[in-house]
């Protein structure tokens, strides 16, 4: 088999760990999802923001999308990485003829996969169980198509280069303390304008902000652009951000992937 | 036909010599076991053949390639028996050898493999919830699964109770009766005995001594020791002729020899006696070595 049909094969294969693995559907794949509900109980349709009035579950909407994308693409190819690396799977996979780069498609078809059955969900619930409006433009769904796309191919090289900064042991602390913290000062749980500006400085290198902000502008109503940090929408600054990370994200992959844990080379 | 050749092989690990100028040759079609204490260099030995680890000097052939930097066509060739991982706990092994044999050019039939390893119960069932031996002998399917000419086992019964050692032996010998040449590593004297055609001691990263098991250091040509009880002392002589001594016993006690025993040093025997100057010599850098780095230590000792 060729390496395009032998990655479509680990598609198939990590498609079934993951969903056996109910920590990982849980904490990541429903998880923003869950949230949304939650916020959309607690706080009904009382939101509001630059003046307008906004159900909770439109409010949030945005920021579950842009935790759920960071989810399943970082969070899961950090821990798995890392995990894989250290119980000897990397090692396994290395000993049989399979191409190293049939691994990696393994892994993007997971994440495109987990990602966008996710977004569809989280979509649906919102339209659906919560009866926000979604985008009717196409333009707007053409933002939240190369927003997801840019977030989700960062989220996943840069969780691979991640990986090697901790052990399967570690990694679950090293994955989600951050992930947490990123995503309070990136505007995901509460208004970004809420933040004192040195945070929202602080949150504005990593790709989280940028997606948010991106989202934000595909599903909030164009006057609310004045309730960002530049008081626009800044289309063209986003996509440089998450083009960046993502260019880092591949060099760093490619500079500092190991198969074998370390110390044993 | 020789399917690896090692010329002066070394590897350091910072001040310690893991290898240190190996020669080895072994034929195609052969069982050869490799026994040496722990930190012999066995393991580090046994990945540089792999690929899996670079070496510092020496020329390394394993089916008439390099394998530092070696290419697909030669891992379709053969097969490495690692160490079981949690990484598959949550597939069944009938899922993870079918997805491992699609890399492969010519693999084995899933179900032949399956049978091969006596795993039949448990083929749909998840991994997690296989034995210890059973997830042993699910590693050595995914080894076999590729039908490699060449198969690399470390430390296969490790853990193994008696039966399902036994099982595992007749394994191996078919595999071998097929023709597959078959490096082993392992710990156990029996086992080597059981299995190889030959047999290499190391110790101190180099070659102690090379034989076949029976004739190992001198074994077969080794005098045999006579003993008896008389007059409530143990007594015993060592001899080249047990059988005359017996013989001279039996006329002298007129009949039955009290607790008589005739004795030849075992495998074992054999085995302590070569590498004994090297055991107490080694053990300050192998916890030199646990101290550096766990993961070195655990590799070396593996």
């Amino acid at each position: 088999m060729n390496a395009v049909a032998l990655g479509f094969d680990r598609t198939l294969l990590e498609l079934k760990m993951y969903s056996r693995e109910k920590e990982a559907v849980f904490f990541s794949f429903l998880f923003p999802i869950l949230m949304l509900a939650l916020f959309s109980v607690i706080f009904g349709d009382e939101m509001e923001a630059g003046g307008s009035q906004m159900s909770a579950a439109e409010y949030f909407l945005p920021g579950m999308i842009s935790a759920g994308i960071l989810l399943t693409s970082f969070q899961t190819m950090a821990m798995s990485v890392a995990a894989e690396r250290d119980d000897g799977t990397l090692k396994r996979l290395r000993s049989t003829p399979m191409p190293p780069v049939s691994y990696f498609l393994g892994k993007v078809g997971l994440v495109v996969t987990t990602a966008l059955a996710q977004q569809v969900l989280l979509l649906a619930v919102a339209r659906f169980a919560f009866g926000v409006e979604l985008p009717d433009t196409a333009d707007r769904w053409f933002t939240f198509a190369w927003v997801f796309g840019l977030g989700a191919f960062a989220g996943t090289v840069l969780g691979t280069a991640y990986s090697s900064l901790a052990t399967a042991r570690t990694i679950g602390a090293v994955v989600v303390a951050p992930m947490l913290i990123l995503q309070f000062i990136s505007g995901v749980y509460f208004a970004f304008t809420d933040i004192p500006s040195w945070l929202q400085h602080i949150a504005s290198i990593f790709p989280l902000k940028w997606i948010a902000q991106g989202m934000r502008s595909a599903f909030f109503p164009d006057q609310l652009a004045s309730m960002e940090m530049a008081g626009a929408w800044e289309h063209g600054r986003t996509a440089l951000v998450l083009g960046g990370w993502a260019v880092a994200g591949l060099v760093l992959c490619v500079l500092t992937f190991k198969w074998f844990k370390r110390g044993t080379t | 036909m020789t399917a690896i050749s090692i010329r002066g092989l070394e590897k350091a690990y910072g001040s310690k010599r893991a290898v240190d100028g190996l020669d080895l040759d072994i034929e195609t079609g052969e069982v050869f076991a490799l026994l040496g204490p722990n930190g012999a260099g066995k393991t580090t030995t046994v990945e540089i053949l792999e690929g899996f680890r670079t070496r510092d000097a020496g020329e390394v052939s394993v089916l008439g390639e390099d394998p530092h930097g070696a290419n697909r066509l030669w891992r379709n060739r053969i097969g490495i028996v690692l160490q079981s991982s949690s990484g598959l706990d949550l597939l069944t092994p009938r899922e993870i050898l079918a997805s491992t044999a699609r890399s492969y050019a010519k693999p084995r039939a899933i179900d032949e493999v399956i049978a091969a390893v006596g795993l039949e119960e448990k083929a749909d069932v998840r991994i997690a919830g296989l034995s210890g031996g059973q997830r042993r002998r699910l590693d050595v399917g995914l080894g076999i699964v590729g039908r490699p000419e060449l198969l690399f086992l470390d430390e296969p019964t490790t853990g193994f109770d008696p039966q399902a050692r036994r099982d595992f032996w007749e394994l191996i010998r078919s595999l071998a009766s097929e023709g597959t040449t078959i490096l082993l590593t392992t710990h156990y004297l029996d086992e080597a005995e059981q299995l190889a055609d030959r047999v290499g001691v190391i110790a101190g990263g180099q070659l102690l001594a090379l034989d076949t098991p029976a004739n190992l250091g001198g074994r077969a040509s080794e005098e045999a020791t006579v003993t008896w009880l008389e007059q409530g002392q143990r007594q015993s002589v060592r001899t080249a002729t047990p059988t005359l001594e017996v013989r001279r016993l039996a006329e002298r006690f007129e009949g039955e020899v009290p607790e008589l025993v005739v004795n030849r040093p075992s495998l074992e025997d054999t085995y302590l006696s070569l590498i004994a100057p090297h055991v107490a010599a080694h053990d300050e850098p192998a916890s030199h070595d646990t101290g550096r780095t766990n993961s070195i230590a655990q590799e070396v000792s593996a």
